[in-house]
C-alpha cells in the first residue's frame, strides 16, 4: 500500500481498518471502528466512531437480533462533503441511480429550519378565484403522484486541480423518488385567473427563499412533494413539503414551501437577478434559465482510485432537464473516437440514467471521458466549446465533459479543462 | 354506498395514468395562454405522465379558504413596479450608520471588502455588485427585509430597510446623496445593469448556448 495515495480498485468506499483492542473472550475476533449516531451538545445527531466486535467466524456466534431501524454496515463510510452553504453527494460511492436520502446534496441560504408538521400550512393566493390554505393532511388527501427525477444545483461545476473527486466536481446533483400532489391539482382547486402568467414560490426558512416560476411549468409537471424514497422528506430537503420542478435548477424548487402567489409578472427576487443568472457572450446576462442541460460524469474510474490492467467496467450517470438521455458516448482514447455506452433501463425523463461501458485497459496512459446526448439532439459540449460559446469559464449552468487522465501506474486524475 | 363510490373515483383517478404528448392537449379548462413575459415554452416533444383527471369532482373540498389576515401576515413580496412596498422612507446618510452597525462585519466597511458578498461596485474588482449587476432596485429592499442581517433575519423595520437601501444605491453611484427612497422613488430608480439582461434563449436541440 502506497501511503501517499489511497489505492482502491473498486468503487467501494475506503474500508475501516481493523484495530487491535485487547479484550477478554474475543472468540478469536477483532474490533473495528464502526460509526454510531450520537447526539452532540446542540442536540444535532452526529456520527461517531465506536469500536465494534467482528467475530472471526460469524457462523459460530449468534448475530444481532431484528431491530426497529436499519443502519448502514459499520464498514461503510459514506459521507456528504459539507461547506458553509452546501453539502455534496458522494457520486463515486453510489451505485445505480437513486441517491440514499441521507446523502442527497444540500444547498440552503439560511440553514435548515425545524418545522412542526402539525402547524404547517401552504397558502395559495393572488390571481385566483378562491385563495386557499392547505395543511399537510389536506395535501396528502389529494390524488397523489409519484415520479423519479434528479435535482441539480445550477452552480454545479468545480475544476482547477487534478485531485478532484466526482463529489467535488459535480456532487450537487441527486436523485430520489418523490411523492406528492401535482401543482395543477391544487391550481384547479383555487381557480387560476386567465390573465395570470407567473407564480411566486416562497419558503419558510431564514432566507424566506423566493423564486418566480412561469405558470406553464405548473401545468407541465410541477408538484408539491411531501415524500422522498418512501418516507417523509428529509428536513434538509424541505420537510414537510417542497416544490418539485423536474429538470429545472435546484434553487427554483423551493423547500419548506409556505406560500404561492399567482401573478402576471415575475417578482425579480434576489435569487433570479443577482444570483442564478449567468454571463454569456457579448456582455449579456442570461436570466430565467431554468432548464438543466444534458450532462454526464464517469464515476468509476475516477480520482483517487487506481485501476489495474485488464477489464474495467467504466460506469457513470447522465441526465438532462429537457427529457430523456438517448445516448452516452465514451472515449477511451483522448477524444479521437467515441463509442456508445450501455444505458441502464428503464431510461426515465429528467432522471439520472446509469451507463456502463466495458473496456480492456492495456496499461498505456490515456484520457477517458463521457458525453451525454438527450432526446432534443443536444450533445454535452467540451469545456473549450462551452467556454467559447459563453465567453465564460464557469458559473451557473456550466455542464462540460469531465475528462479523467489515467497514468501508466493506473492512477486516475482529473484532466485539464482544455484537454478536448 | 357513497363511500364505495368515492373510493372508486379515488382508485380510478390515482391508479390510472394517461400518456399524452405536450401540454395543451391535456389541460382542461382554466390554464392561461402563454404570455410574452414568460420566456419558457414547454418543448412539444416532452411526454408527460400525469394522473387521469377523469371522474374528478369540480372541487375536492380539501383545505380552507385563506383569510385576508392570513394572507397579509405572509405576503411580503414586492414587484419591480413597486407593488407591495410599505410606507416609510430613508436617506443614505442614515443608512450609512446602520450599515456600519449591522452589515459591515460581513460586507466590509464600505461594502467592498467582504468577506461575504461584495455589494459596492469598484472599477478595479470583477465582483458582481448592486451597481454593476442588479437589474432592479426593488430587489434590494425585498431581499434585505426578507433575510438580512444574516444572524438576525427579518429584524429591521421598514424604515431601516429604506435607509440601508438608500445607502447602497448611493454607494454604488446610482442615486444622489440626498435622494429620498420611498415606495414611489424606489421603483423609479433605473439600475445600470438592467440593459445587460436577456431572457433564456435555449430551446433544446443540438445548438450549445
Amino acid at each position: 500500500m502506497n501511503k501517499d495515495k489511497k489505492i482502491l480498485d473498486t468503487q467501494f468506499p475506503d474500508h475501516i481498518p481493523a484495530v487491535k483492542i485487547s479484550r477478554r473472550r474475543m472468540l478469536g475476533g477483532a474490533a473495528a471502528l464502526g460509526l454510531a449516531l450520537v447526539p452532540d451538545a446542540f442536540g444535532k445527531v452526529i456520527q461517531e466512531a465506536k469500536p465494534i466486535f467482528v467475530p472471526k467466524d460469524p457462523t459460530k456466534v449468534p448475530g444481532v437480533p431484528p431491530g426497529p431501524l436499519g443502519t448502514r454496515s459499520p464498514f461503510e463510510k459514506l459521507k456528504k462533503l459539507p461547506s458553509f452553504t452546501s453539502s455534496r453527494t458522494p457520486l463515486q460511492n453510489l451505485f445505480g441511480t437513486i441517491t440514499p436520502s441521507d446523502l442527497h446534496f444540500e444547498r440552503n441560504h439560511g440553514g435548515v429550519p425545524t418545522m412542526d408538521p402539525k402547524r404547517y400550512e401552504l397558502v395559495i393566493h393572488g390571481m385566483v378565484n378562491k385563495p386557499m390554505s392547505f395543511t399537510l393532511r389536506d395535501l396528502m388527501r389529494f390524488p397523489s403522484f409519484t415520479r423519479i427525477c434528479f435535482i441539480e444545483c445550477s452552480g454545479n461545476f468545480r475544476s482547477g486541480k487534478a485531485e478532484l473527486t466526482p463529489q467535488e466536481i459535480c456532487g450537487l446533483t441527486s436523485q430520489s423518488e418523490w411523492t406528492g400532489v401535482m401543482l395543477s391539482t391544487l391550481f384547479r382547486e383555487v381557480g387560476v385567473k386567465p390573465q395570470a402568467s407567473w407564480f411566486l414560490a416562497e419558503g419558510n426558512d431564514a432566507a424566506v427563499m423566493t423564486r418566480s416560476i412561469p405558470l406553464e411549468k405548473a401545468y407541465e409537471d410541477a408538484m408539491i412533494v411531501y415524500a422522498q424514497n418512501g418516507e417523509a422528506l428529509r428536513p434538509e430537503q424541505g420537510y414537510p413539503a417542497r416544490l418539485l420542478l423536474p429538470g429545472w435548477e435546484g434553487n427554483t424548487q423551493i423547500k419548506w414551501i409556505r406560500r404561492i402567489e399567482i401573478a402576471n409578472q415575475p417578482f425579480m427576487t434576489r435569487e433570479e437577478t443577482s444570483k442564478y443568472t449567468e454571463k454569456i457572450a457579448d456582455g449579456k446576462i442570461r436570466q430565467f434559465s431554468f432548464l438543466m442541460d444534458a450532462r454526464s460524469i464517469i464515476t468509476f474510474p475516477s480520482y483517487p482510485l487506481r485501476i489495474e490492467k485488464g477489464w474495467v467496467e467504466i460506469r457513470g450517470i447522465a441526465w438532462s432537464g429537457w427529457g430523456k438521455i438517448i445516448q452516452v458516448e465514451i472515449s477511451v482514447d483522448e477524444g479521437k473516437t467515441w463509442q456508445a455506452a450501455i444505458l441502464q433501463e428503464p431510461v426515465l425523463s429528467k432522471a439520472h440514467t446509469a451507463f456502463h461501458y466495458l473496456w480492456r485497459w492495456n496499461g498505456r496512459g490515456t484520457i477517458v471521458m463521457s458525453r451525454a446526448i438527450d432526446e432534443t439532439g443536444y450533445v454535452q459540449p467540451s469545456y473549450r466549446m462551452l467556454s467559447s460559446v459563453r465567453e465564460s469559464r464557469g458559473g451557473y449552468h456550466f455542464n462540460p465533459i469531465t475528462a479523467w487522465e489515467i497514468k501508466t501506474d493506473g492512477t486516475v486524475w482529473l484532466a485539464d479543462n482544455d484537454v478536448l | 354506498m357513497l363511500e364505495n363510490m368515492e373510493a372508486e373515483v379515488e382508485v380510478r383517478s390515482v391508479l390510472i395514468y394517461i400518456l399524452f404528448i405536450g401540454l395543451l392537449t391535456a389541460c382542461q379548462g382554466n390554464h392561461p395562454k402563454e404570455q410574452a413575459s414568460s420566456s419558457y415554452a414547454i418543448p412539444a416533444e416532452n411526454i408527460v405522465v400525469r394522473p387521469d383527471e377523469n371522474g374528478w369532482p369540480a372541487s375536492f373540498d380539501f383545505g380552507s379558504r385563506a383569510t385576508k389576515a392570513q394572507i397579509e401576515r405572509l405576503d411580503i413580496s414586492i414587484t419591480p413596479d413597486g407593488k407591495g412596498l410599505p410606507d416609510g422612507m430613508g436617506y443614505a446618510k442614515d443608512g450609512a450608520l446602520l450599515f456600519q452597525k449591522k452589515c459591515a462585519s460581513c460586507h466590509g466597511e464600505t461594502g467592498r471588502e467582504g468577506p461575504f458578498d461584495v455589494l459596492v461596485a469598484d472599477s478595479a474588482s470583477r465582483a458582481a455588485t448592486i451597481g454593476n449587476y442588479w437589474p432592479y432596485a426593488t430587489t434590494i429592499f425585498d431581499y434585505i427585509r426578507r433575510t438580512m442581517p444574516y444572524n438576525e433575519p427579518g429584524s429591521l423595520t421598514n424604515e431601516e430597510v429604506y435607509q440601508v437601501t438608500a445607502f447602497l444605491l448611493y454607494a454604488n453611484g446610482v442615486i444622489n446623496r440626498d435622494d429620498e427612497i420611498n415606495r414611489q422613488t424606489l421603483p423609479a430608480v433605473e439600475m445600470p445593469a438592467k440593459k445587460h439582461f436577456v431572457a433564456d434563449d435555449r430551446r433544446g436541440g443540438p445548438e450549445v448556448r
